[in-house]
């Protein structure tokens, strides 16, 4: 191609097109007119919903009654009754053990261990195990809860048939710990893929270096591998962690229960404002839920820039 | 890396510390298949059930092999209406979901990466933002409202819209990403040799860029068919359900669930995400974009 571009005649001088769009098939008005439905669309099931959540969380809005046809503004009332309720404390409370137990601790720390360990490890076994990683992440969600839910069964699961017949109800007694061992399952294969690309990033020569100096694998670890790839690990951190704030799933295994144990923000809100109607309250639990994904995705933005 | 320039190289260490070389050697080796076994099982044993039970007679909650392989389930399947209806409404939605996606994403993810609009990379910011702000979950209840007030609740249309505006963000970016990296002398050229917008846009830019259409229209169909909790807060009507709704309900509606239908249905419903899943990989790996799973 580029040899035909150094043949052809030289484009007519003077022509109007401005430099960058004289290479394109569309100026800017045409630009605009290819924006707009994307645009549109984004505008009124994206950005519209999340603005408008910030104005129903300071109504009182219903959806049957006198509320749903002239919902009246309480100002900050929801806000100051969510941040009453124990209930909430204890969504909040649920919502953090399980963000930080099966996204950072779970999924990063089981995520990077695959991937380090995959890294010069061959063979059929390494890609059967690497298969069954993606397989649970990409399985829909609501196959892979019926999976978890069987496996976890009181007196036919699997696990407990596995433990020697052990009848521990897990979903009744140790139901946070459960989702949080069902979400590091399902989601560890996005840690081990980013892990895995950013290992590779690094040039071979200096943990060979390292190794023939006398680090153990520990200190190549440590000293090398962890500092050079501290940036990916961080963007990965900062999308799990969103994700898994905004994780649905728990719902489908455990429905909150028992007696509110994972009653996670996700369910809180589906509970409030699409079970129970309080569609002003549950958007003020929304607006809260969206300044904690704002507060994690400008952080993230901010470092994605940083290093391009 | 070793601080200690002292620290002795191989061929110095006296005989006690080779064996106790030796011995950690062993040791690591140990706990390395230790490590291989214990989270092989971990992600092996909750998938078992959906290898065996499609094909067992009679399937239980324990995952065993069957001791006779049958096909029966999927042929009891395919004479359950609601399953069926409810696969072929997943495809409607994947569909209609993918067609309204690459129509709007694509023309938009050229003019974004070839013609420079004034706050383009504002825009381009914005959109990122937005996308991995605003999910789902965050934003179930001004998006119920928002179908209800447009009176589209029950309805496919609010479903297709609703997970459209979702993912035509991402959609925007991924495609932009194949704009970026076709050359712009082919359509300087083609300019040059008299060709029109709409030629250049056809018989150019379109062909360049199958790839990533097709890329992405697989995308859109993998995420529209896994999604359940649009659909499940959109829709009420059980006709209408698409199966991700559907193999839910299979399991928490009415008493003991079905286990050789639930079993056949959840098998047949995940492979094709599956095998669309190894399309996109193969043909674009694995990379992510915003707040979206790629």
């Amino acid at each position: 191609m580029s040899s035909r571009a150094a043949e052809r005649p030289s484009p007519p001088r003077g022509a109007s097109t401005p430099p960058e769009a004289s290479a394109a098939a569309l100026q800017t008005r045409g630009a605009v007119a290819f924006l707009t439905p994307a645009l549109l669309l984004i505008g009124i099931f994206l950005v519209f919903p999340a603005l408008w959540t910030l104005y129903l969380g300071i109504t009182d809005y219903r959806l049957t009654g006198i509320q749903a046809a002239q919902p009246q503004v309480i100002g900050l009332d929801n806000y100051a009754s969510a941040l009453g309720d124990p209930a909430f404390a204890n969504s909040l409370w649920v919502t953090l053990l399980y963000v930080l137990g099966s996204a950072v601790i779970g999924q990063l720390g089981l995520g990077f261990a695959l991937a380090w360990t995959f890294r010069r490890w061959r063979g059929p076994a390494r890609n059967a195990l690497e298969v069954l990683v993606i397989a649970a992440w990409i399985i829909p969600s609501s196959v892979v809860a019926f999976l978890w839910i069987a496996f976890l069964d009181t007196h036919n699961g699997t696990l407990n048939a596995a433990l020697g017949n052990a009848d521990i109800p897990w979903l009744f007694s140790w139901p946070l710990l459960s989702i949080i061992v069902f979400n590091t399952w399902r989601g560890t294969a996005f840690s081990m893929l980013l892990c895995g690309g950013a290992l590779n990033t690094l040039p071979p020569s200096h943990l060979e270096t390292a190794r023939l100096a006398g680090a153990s694998n520990w200190q190549q670890l440590r000293d090398i591998v962890l500092p050079s790839i501290r940036g990916h690990l961080l963007t990965n951190l900062l999308l799990i962690s969103l994700w898994t704030f905004n994780d649905f799933t728990p719902y489908l295994i455990t429905a909150g229960g028992p007696n509110f144990a994972t009653d996670t923000l996700p369910v809180y809100i589906f509970r409030n404002a699409l079970i129970n109607f309080q569609l002003g309250y549950g958007a003020a639990i929304s607006a809260i839920l969206l300044l904690i994904n704002l507060v994690i995705a400008l952080v993230y933005l901010r470092l994605l820039r940083a290093r391009s | 890396m070793v601080r200690d320039g002292t620290t002795p190289t191989p061929d110095s260490i006296p005989g006690p510390s080779e064996a106790a070389l030796q011995v950690r050697r062993l040791l690591s080796r140990i706990g390395f298949y230790l490590f291989i076994v214990i989270v092989g099982a971990y992600f092996a044993l909750p998938m078992l059930w959906l290898v065996f039970a499609p094909f067992d007679p009679h399937p239980t909650l324990a995952a065993a092999v069957p001791s006779s392989v049958t096909l029966s389930n999927f042929s009891d399947l395919l004479k359950n209406p609601n399953a069926l209806r409810s696969l072929v409404n997943s495809i409607v939605l994947a569909g209609a979901t993918m067609v309204l996606v690459v129509a709007a994403a694509a023309p938009a993810a050229y003019a974004l990466s070839r013609v420079r609009i004034p706050g383009r990379d504002l825009l381009l910011y914005v959109l990122l933002l937005f996308s991995s702000v605003v999910t789902g979950t965050a934003a179930m209840v001004p998006l119920f409202l928002l179908v209800f007030n447009l009176g589209l609740i029950n309805t496919d249309v609010g479903v297709v819209l609703v997970l459209a505006g979702g993912l035509m963000p991402a959609g925007i970016f991924i495609l932009k990403d194949f704009v970026d990296s076709m050359p712009k002398s082919y359509e300087e050229s083609a300019r040059v040799f008299g060709a029109s917008s709409f030629q250049i846009l056809r018989d150019i830019v379109l062909p360049y860029a199958r790839p990533g259409l097709a890329v992405i229209a697989v995308w859109v169909v993998v995420n529209v068919w896994s999604n359940f909790l649009i659909p499940f807060i959109l829709i009420r009507d059980p006709g209408l359900m698409p199966a991700a709704v559907v193999v839910y309900n299979f399991y928490t509606e009415g008493g003991q669930a079905d286990l050789r239908l639930l079993s056949s249905f959840g098998l047949l419903y995940s492979i094709p995400v599956v095998v669309m899943y190894l399309f996109v990989n193969r043909r674009y790996g694995f990379r992510f974009y915003g707040g979206i799973k790629g």
